[in-house]
């Protein structure tokens, strides 16, 4: 769905996902929309930063330097905010979570360098809750076997729909909350770059970038990671 | 319809009424996360030492309590770009 193809309010104001590039795949007709182009750069960037970083790790020095400094900050960084949340199983789950956090932070900083950020789409950040959703369920049936489906009958039986609302509810907030947050800033930056006269446009919207992209978007960046960390750590018992 | 106006209009500015009746709901994340950000300043102010926990603690509980108004976000949205209501009209 290529949301306001058609809408007059789109000519003015600047935030819908644009299709870019039409193409036909069995039948169905498929577009290559600006969320793609934006998620490719922010992969790019993050491989470039990923080769840079293994090719100075390759010569490191006892006594860090430079780059390295801020390689060891980052991992000091996420090992610390893992092992915060989920005690001693922080080893399984310190890649995920990092590579999770740096990618979120790149997606949604990406609205400060005139991208649409990816995150600002649903179907980029369903995917996200959906990875979530079966880490979690598939610690919980490794750590408790079938204690897990048990817990779905606890404290009575016919609690069951309550608890398996609760369970599918748990993907569908985290990345509406994800989405919801990323759209509203990008809603308003369109607005603002599209509605104000020119003369306003000169120094408000800086304001508002540290807001809706570095600020807001630090924070859900943090707060997915955590819920996340959360979520699994409850299944695990990540409290012992 | 009556006095000109074409049922797709009509739609489209019900749609627009309805966003707005939708984003009435911002206001419970509103209450919401000011208490949580007034009990945090009341828990700082008795120790201070947890400063940072505390103010972790209140980002994750009012990143909790905002999603209710990303809902009506959400709905909102949908209603003014996304038109499902004008393909009802048949």
């Amino acid at each position: 769905m290529i949301l306001g193809m058609t809408n007059p309010v789109m000519a003015d104001a600047d935030f819908a996902i644009k299709g870019l590039y039409k193409y036909e795949l069995f039948g169905q007709e498929l577009w290559i929309t600006t969320t793609h182009v934006s998620l490719a750069i922010v992969s790019i960037c993050l491989l470039i930063f990923m080769i840079v970083a293994n090719a100075k790790m390759k010569k490191a020095t006892a006594v860090p330097k430079g780059f390295q400094n801020v390689i060891e900050l980052i991992v000091e960084l996420m090992d610390n905010l893992v092992y915060g949340t989920m005690g001693k199983h922080y080893v399984r789950f310190r890649n995920y979570i990092g590579v999770l956090f740096m990618f979120l932070l790149f997606a949604n900083i990406s609205g400060l360098f005139g991208l649409r950020p990816p995150t600002a789409d649903f179907s980029i950040t369903f995917p996200l809750g959906l990875i979530t959703f079966v880490l979690i369920n598939y610690n919980g049936f490794k750590a408790n076997k079938f204690g897990h489906i048990k817990g779905l009958f606890e404290p009575m039986p016919f609690m069951f729909p309550v608890n398996f609302v609760g369970e599918i509810a748990v993907p569908i907030s985290l990345s509406l909350r994800l989405f919801g947050n990323v759209m509203s800033g990008t809603v308003m930056m369109g607005l603002i770059y599209g509605l104000l006269p020119i003369w306003i446009k000169a120094g408000v919207p800086s304001v508002l970038h540290v807001y809706f992209d570095i600020f807001s978007g630090a924070i859900q960046t943090y707060v997915f990671c955590m819920l996340t960390m959360v979520y699994i750590g409850d299944k695990i018992g990540a409290e012992e | 319809m009556t006095n000109g106006i074409s049922n797709e209009a009509f739609v489209l500015g019900c749609s627009a009424i309805g966003a707005g009746i939708a984003m009435i709901a911002g206001f419970g994340p509103g209450i919401g996360q000011g208490n949580a950000a007034a009990q945090a300043v009341a828990a700082v102010g008795r120790n201070p030492g947890a400063a940072g926990a505390i103010r972790t603690t209140m980002f994750m509980g009012q990143a909790v309590a905002e999603t209710t108004g990303l809902y009506s976000f959400a709905v909102a949205i949908i209603l003014l770009f996304a038109n499902p209501l004008v393909g009802k009209l048949k």
